[in-house]
């Protein structure tokens, strides 16, 4: 944007880091220089300090009481916490990035905070919403921004501070295909127009393969692992990263092979069915879902189309604002409405794994967690032992059962919120958005898994956006579509 | 989230500053709990209704933005009707209930305190968008920008709270556990509630630290908070209100200053 901007120089020197309160570095003995204008991938296994790393070169570590270094890092010769301004760091949570209200305002925040005279900014705001592509009025409220339009917004807002570093940590991982597009397209263009050094974590190698012109591995055991262009990089490196779950181009995860089809009954069938929350329709068109045992059905469409509404509507947690869901395949006898089912009857009916595991998580630890629905059902204490078990195993939790649950990494807490449900073995489960930022092991294992419940006769409901998931193991696809009355009604119901 | 959505306008209420705003509501608020005789607070309403014409919101929201205050206010008076200090003539008595001419006195002087205190406050703050008041409250009134600005950012984390609680009560009916024990669960979904808080806030703070929130460099602000004259007289304004139902008040006998009273 302004002529000056160059890219920063980083040197690291045996440099290390060490959270307070742990006993290992999460990083230790990095060595390495990056040129200014450099565009780096940064990859290696989950737990090899990557994001310790950026978080470290954007000066948001912390001080001596948040952890211990050793070595040397600079960028530009100097800490990073003296040269803030100088770095920008974007995060992976869409959510956590936006700061105010007002689309102007929030990209104007980080020129605040640096001084910046007014006029300055607001030109920079101009400038850098132009280079990300996000061509809204200054008072556009940020609430009404979809996932990928917000990751641009935080982009724009670390723009307008015109860094020398740009530092992405898994910028993609919680965006739908169309939003990783946007912000890959958003990155291109503003690295271009100012020649910054860009360093970028992510899981997913296809991505940015194509912009960066260099690709470092840092090793779990610490240290440097590989360095060099990405094509030598990933030759050598890709069947080890691709086994640490890292998303090499060239090194899929395996597909599992599916039991030939068999005939089976009607699980759930809905009639006129209209969905929404609060009794507020998200589309005025009834939905019609009819799903057999053992098959699985893919629920996809873009933001705001109600994917999340049908998905907890059939797993009778929303009530349909008209219309019935009929399970009667599920309900022994009983009412064939899953919303007018106890909610330990859904146990052994439907199972429903949430979009964000934290939400379903309500005990203690890890083991307490898989007995809480065995438990709840009354089951003898050896069978809920046998069955913690069994899960503990086919999900790797067996080294976790008593960690607290909202300690595990992502993946981690993906595996329990799954094995949760499985452990009352309901014949329906319904998922949202499972494979979301998952690595390719984590993704591997859970796509095998469902793929043996499904030959077991279990039904599968996914919402997701995941072509490869689809591919996989869905049987049949429900497009939903943006309503189009939505919008202009009010804002609230647009969400 | 009605707190986060101020109402849009282009009348002059919606011009004012936020910092008058404030400053007209609490001169009006603490000049009439200082007395609790029904006519400075008479006054006072009659005269903000003349006002709240001006201030130009429609009837519809304005009645449905202050519904709580009208019931809060009718119960208040109620309630000083059955169980208010007795004086003079008794008209009705059953147990503690006592309705006199000083309960009835009472009565009438508590609800239009009430709303002489609330309306106009609603009136203004609905008005207010929290940003502009963050301006108005680091820049005019200087309160430390720390302080400010991560309070109004840390607002606006409050709609996906209400998120959260929705999605965290749906979650609980799917693990098995909705049926009974309706108060302990509502405090464990209370706890998970304040750890998700604390992550999300922790992460928000990241997020801010990393557009250079904090950094020792004096601050500059992309949106200038200034009092124009509209400010001034407002705040005229509510001084006048106060001291004509004050006036009025002390000439007709009737003010009472509460800490005259035993």
């Amino acid at each position: 944007m302004s002529v000056d901007a160059v890219g920063a120089r980083i040197d690291a020197r045996a440099w290390g880091w060490r959270h307070a309160g742990r006993s290992d570095w999460a990083l230790s003995g990095i060595d390495l220089i990056i040129a200014p204008g450099e565009r780096v991938l940064l990859l290696g296994a989950s737990g090899a300090g990557k994001s310790t790393f950026l978080h470290a070169l954007a000066g948001v570590l912390g001080g001596d009481d948040d952890g211990e270094a050793h070595g040397e890092l600079l960028v530009d010769n100097q800490a990073p916490n003296i040269v803030r301004g100088r770095v920008g760091l974007l995060l992976q949570d869409p959510d956590a990035q936006v700061i105010l209200a007002r689309v102007g305002d929030d990209v104007a925040f980080g020129c605040e905070n640096l001084g910046v005279p007014r006029d300055e900014i607001w030109r920079r705001v101009d400038a850098a919403l132009t280079a990300v592509g996000l061509a809204l009025p200054l008072d556009h409220p940020t609430s009404a921004l979809s996932g990928g339009q917000k990751q641009r917004l935080a982009l724009a807002g670390l723009l307008a501070m015109q860094p020398g570093l740009l530092l992405l940590d898994e910028p993609t991982a919680n965006l739908d295909s169309d939003g990783v597009q946007e912000v890959r397209a958003a990155v291109e263009t503003v690295v271009a127009k100012t020649g910054a050094t860009l360093v970028v974590i992510e899981h997913r190698v296809s991505i940015w393969r194509e912009l960066v012109d260099r690709v470092i591995v840092f090793s779990a055991g610490g240290g440097v692992l590989a360095d060099g262009t990405p094509d030598r990089v990933l030759a050598e490196q890709g069947e080890s990263l691709a086994a640490a779950g890292v998303w090499v181009p060239g090194f899929p995860p395996a597909r599992p092979v599916r039991a030939a089809r068999r005939d089976t009954n009607a699980v759930l069938t809905t009639e006129a069915l209209v969905i929404g929350r609060n009794a507020r329709a998200v589309h005025g068109e009834p939905i019609a879902v009819e799903l057999e045992g053992g098959r699985a059905l893919a629920i996809t469409g873009p933001n705001g189309s109600g994917k999340s509404t049908l998905a907890l509507t059939i797993g009778g947690l929303l009530p349909p604002v008209t219309g019935t869901v009929s399970a009667a395949g599920l309900a022994n006898g009983g009412a064939e409405e899953p919303i007018s089912w106890k909610s330990k009857e859904l146990l052994t009916r439907i199972g429903t794994v949430f979009q964000d595991p934290e939400h379903q998580f309500v005990a203690a630890t890890v083991r307490d967690e898989l007995a809480v629905g065995p438990r709840a059902l009354g089951l003898p204490e050896h069978e809920i032992e046998a069955r913690i078990a069994h899960l503990a195993e086919r999900l790797r939790l067996g080294a976790l059962l008593s960690a607290n649950p909202f300690t595990l990494s992502g993946g981690e807490k993906r595996r329990l919120s799954v094995a949760t449900v499985l452990a009352t073995r309901p014949p329906l489960v319904i998922l949202d958005e499972p494979t979301f930022g998952q690595d390719s092991r984590t993704w591997q294992e859970l796509v095998a898994l469902l793929a043996e419940l499904l030959d077991d006769g279990t039904s599968i409901v996914a919402v997701t956006h995941d072509r490869e998931f689809i591919a996989a193991i869905a049987d049949q696809e429900l497009q939903l579509v943006v309503p189009t009355r939505a919008r202009r009604d009010d804002g609230e119901s647009a969400r | 989230m009605s707190v986060l959505t101020p109402i849009k306008g282009t009348q002059a209420v919606y011009r004012l500053n936020p910092v008058s705003k404030l400053a007209a509501s609490a001169i009006i608020s603490l000049t009439l709990v200082l007395s609790i005789d029904w006519v400075s607070a008479g006054v006072a309403l009659a005269l903000q209704i003349v006002i709240f014409f001006w201030a130009g919101i429609g009837l519809r929201p304005f009645f449905r933005r202050t519904v709580p205050i009208w019931i809060a206010a009718a119960l208040g008076g109620f309630t000083m009707l059955l169980y208010g200090r007795a004086s003079g003539e008794t008209y009705f008595q059953f147990l503690l209930i006592q309705i006199s001419d000083g309960s009835i006195e009472l009565a009438i002087a508590t609800t239009l305190r009430m709303l002489a205190i609330a309306l106009p406050a609603v009136v203004l703050f609905i008005t207010i968008d929290p940003t502009d008041l963050a301006d108005g409250l680091a820049q005019i009134v200087r309160l430390p920008a720390r302080f400010v600005l991560g309070a109004l950012a840390g607002l606006r984390l409050i709609g996906l709270f209400a998120e959260d609680w929705r999605s965290l009560e749906l979650a609980r009916r799917a693990r098995g556990i909705a049926d009974r024990g309706r108060l302990r669960r509502f405090w464990g979904q209370a706890f998970a509630l304040l750890v998700l808080s604390i992550r999300r806030g922790a992460k928000l703070a990241t997020a801010m630290e990393a557009r250079g929130f904090g950094a020792p460099i004096e601050r500059s602000w992309a949106r200038e908070s200034r009092l124009r004259s509209a400010d001034g007289v407002l705040v005229a304004l509510a001084i006048a209100i106060s001291a004509t139902a004050v006036t009025v008040s002390v000439l007709t006998g009737n003010w009472n200053f509460i800490a005259a009273q035993s």
